[in-house]
């Protein structure tokens, strides 16, 4: 990205000017001067189309992880006004509808498994489906899925999947409200029935990994964390669900945008009045993907405690938190001093509740909501804590991910799947996968240093760092 | 990609770009979803077993390259079936298409997975004496 564009507001925030008679709302742009000049300018250009939206409130900003993505950004957030015309984006939300992440603490330290692992992970391998075609050991009829997608979360555990003290750590205690299984297509059901409580491929994952290294002692006490410690962090969304509602109202809202009176800067934004049938239609569609993919992490995290009971009798693992970073939700916010109703569209970066949010579990109320940095297969991950200042900064948001610093057809030329899957192994870190070029597009060289990324993060005020995680498994599509 | 192949790939930083050429707009569809089922499974490793058919109405030529490959992504899904080679008509704004492959099987050597076809750096323009599509696909 082009520096010589932006203006630096400080060490961490940086704006990019308007010229002209240009008619936007202010962009702002979060993340070192190392980070954005990584950047592609293509980012600059998707955030600009961004702030031309309608309904927009405050700024279009990116995450210090943002790249090149979809009409949005990839570590884009804006937040609309339903009752200014503000408009809900399927472009916005991404296609893999609430992509996220479960992470569960255990009762175990490294020095506790460590001569267990080779047989963990393949117990993982084998217990948790992931990959091209890949199916489940769940098959649903569509009655059945619609259960799904009204319930969430809620459902897997009625179902048999976890424990009812997993959704105090959801967001939305696992089910997200206004969700119509209706507006979700027959095809976009026949795609999922089969798929309940599988993996996927590309960058989702499955990784054992322990805490290295804590950095800020009252919040890891809140969240159950201690040096040492074994975690369980499950990186996958709504499946084929999620990306038939979003290709089907992608193309749809962007053929029916001169209709309804909106001008798009790029025919990816497409996107329709919050309070339109067309805009409400999506948001239910979008609803009950956000509950598939609740039920598709509660259904995992219920098949890695299984596995761990195989292999590690006696453990427990309990659910830290399960965070989104692909999603719209409606949700109060102060603007210029005066709680309002507003859309927020994260894609790719994560909700980041500050201390005393009222939807926080009791007991992370006082530190602020557990924050997830999934680094690459052989660097690390965060766990952050929401912050008071990210609310005005970024309406609570952080960012999501290390963040590629390369597109997939160049570590492909740069790495070999085995030769990488082997290197690894000679650090510790044990790869399961069945595609060995999806290992090389995953390369860790691929992304960028997830450490100056937390850094960004913190220095900029949207989330504080917790504890470092190291990996020791990952299982791969 | 360089050169004139008929069927290859431009970088995007999170995904693939695909692109398809051909000597009409339907040949270049059609290369264009070589590409794109190129990158869950080797094309010659495919068996032509099964034949599906799909039908769309699109009369905006760009938009209709995402609506062929995200019904081809879509069913291959729906149906679990392995898809390797592919056929496109158009009469007016309808279109056509018919795609062989296989049910997916466990020793079928796959790579990664493409969930959907995007608007983004979506183009379908005359190149040469043919044309040339290209979208990026979400993987």
């Amino acid at each position: 990205m082009d520096l010589a564009r932006l203006r630096s507001l400080d060490e961490w925030t940086w704006a990019l000017p308007r010229h002209g008679g240009e008619e936007r709302n202010d962009v702002v742009l979060y993340g070192s001067r190392e980070l954005l000049a990584s950047m592609d300018d293509k980012v600059l250009e998707q955030i600009g189309n961004v702030a031309r939206l309608p309904g927009l409130v405050g700024a279009a900003m990116t995450m210090p992880d943002a790249h090149w993505g979809y009409g949005f950004p990839i570590g884009g957030v804006a937040a609309f006004d339903p009752d200014a015309g503000g408009i809900v984006s399927a472009g916005g939300v991404g296609f893999d509808i609430s992509c996220g992440i479960r992470c569960l603490r255990t009762d175990r330290t490294l020095d506790d498994i460590a001569a267990r692992l080779p047989k963990l992970a393949d117990g993982l391998y084998r217990d948790i489906p992931a990959g091209v075609g890949e199916g489940g050991s769940l098959r649903l009829t569509v009655p059945e899925l619609d259960d799904v997608l009204a319930g969430g979360a809620q459902w897997a555990v009625a179902s048999g999947y976890g424990d009812a003290s997993d959704l105090e750590y959801v967001e939305e205690l696992g089910r997200a409200e206004n969700a119509v299984p209706a507006n979700v297509s027959p095809l976009a059901k026949k795609r999922q029935l089969g798929e309940m409580g599988t993996l996927g491929s590309g960058n989702h994952y499955l990784e054992v990994q322990w805490v290295e290294r804590i950095d800020d002692a009252e919040a890891a006490r809140a969240f159950g964390l201690f040096e040492g410690q074994i975690l369980v962090s499950i990186h996958c969304g709504s499946r084929g669900l999620g990306h038939q509602i979003g290709t089907e109202f992608l193309l749809s809202l962007a053929k029916g945008a001169s209709r309804l009176g909106i001008d798009l800067p790029d025919r990816e934004l497409a996107c329709a009045p919050i309070r339109s049938p067309e805009g409400e239609q999506y948001l239910g569609a979008m609803n009950a993907g956000i509950n598939c993919a609740l039920a598709n992490r509660q259904i995992l995290a219920h098949l890695t405690r299984s596995t761990f009971a195989h292999h590690l009798p006696g453990s427990r693992l309990e659910t830290l938190f399960d965070v989104s970073h692909n999603t719209c939700k409606a949700e109060r916010h102060l603007v210029g001093g005066k709680p309002r109703l507003l859309y927020v569209h994260r894609k790719g970066a994560t909700r980041a509740f500050g201390p005393g949010h009222p939807a926080l579990p009791e007991r992370y109320r006082e530190v602020g909501q557990p924050v997830i940095i999934g680094g690459s297969m052989g660097t690390g991950s965060w766990i952050l804590a929401g912050t008071p200042e990210s609310e005005a900064r970024a309406w609570s948001s952080a960012s999501h991910g290390a963040g590629r610093a390369m597109s997939r057809a160049q570590a492909l030329k740069r790495w070999q799947g085995k030769e990488l899957v082997r290197e690894l192994a000679g650090d510790g870190i044990l790869i399961r996968t069945r595609s060995m070029r999806g290992a090389a597009e995953e390369a860790p060289g691929a992304y960028k240093d997830v450490d100056r990324v937390a850094e960004a993060t913190e220095r900029a005020g949207l989330a504080r760092r917790v504890a470092r995680l190291r990996p020791k498994i990952c299982i791969k599509g | 990609m360089t050169g004139d192949e008929a069927s290859g790939y431009f970088d995007h930083d999170a995904d693939f770009g695909v692109i398809g050429r051909g000597a009409t707009v339907e040949a270049a569809f059609v290369n264009a979803a070589r590409a794109t089922f190129a990158l869950m499974w080797e094309p010659e490793t495919v068996a032509r077993k099964e034949a599906i058919d799909v039908e769309f109405e699109e009369a905006d030529v760009e938009l209709a390259l995402p609506t062929w490959l995200n019904a081809l992504l879509g069913e291959s899904a729906a149906r679990h079936l392995a898809l390797a080679d592919f056929a496109l008509e158009r009469e007016g704004s309808r279109w056509r298409g018919r795609a062989f492959g296989e049910p997916w099987r466990d020793d079928l050597p796959s790579s990664t997975g493409v969930k959907g076809a995007t608007l983004t750096a979506l183009a379908v323009r005359p190149v040469g004496d043919g044309f040339e599509a290209r979208c990026v696909v979400d993987v």
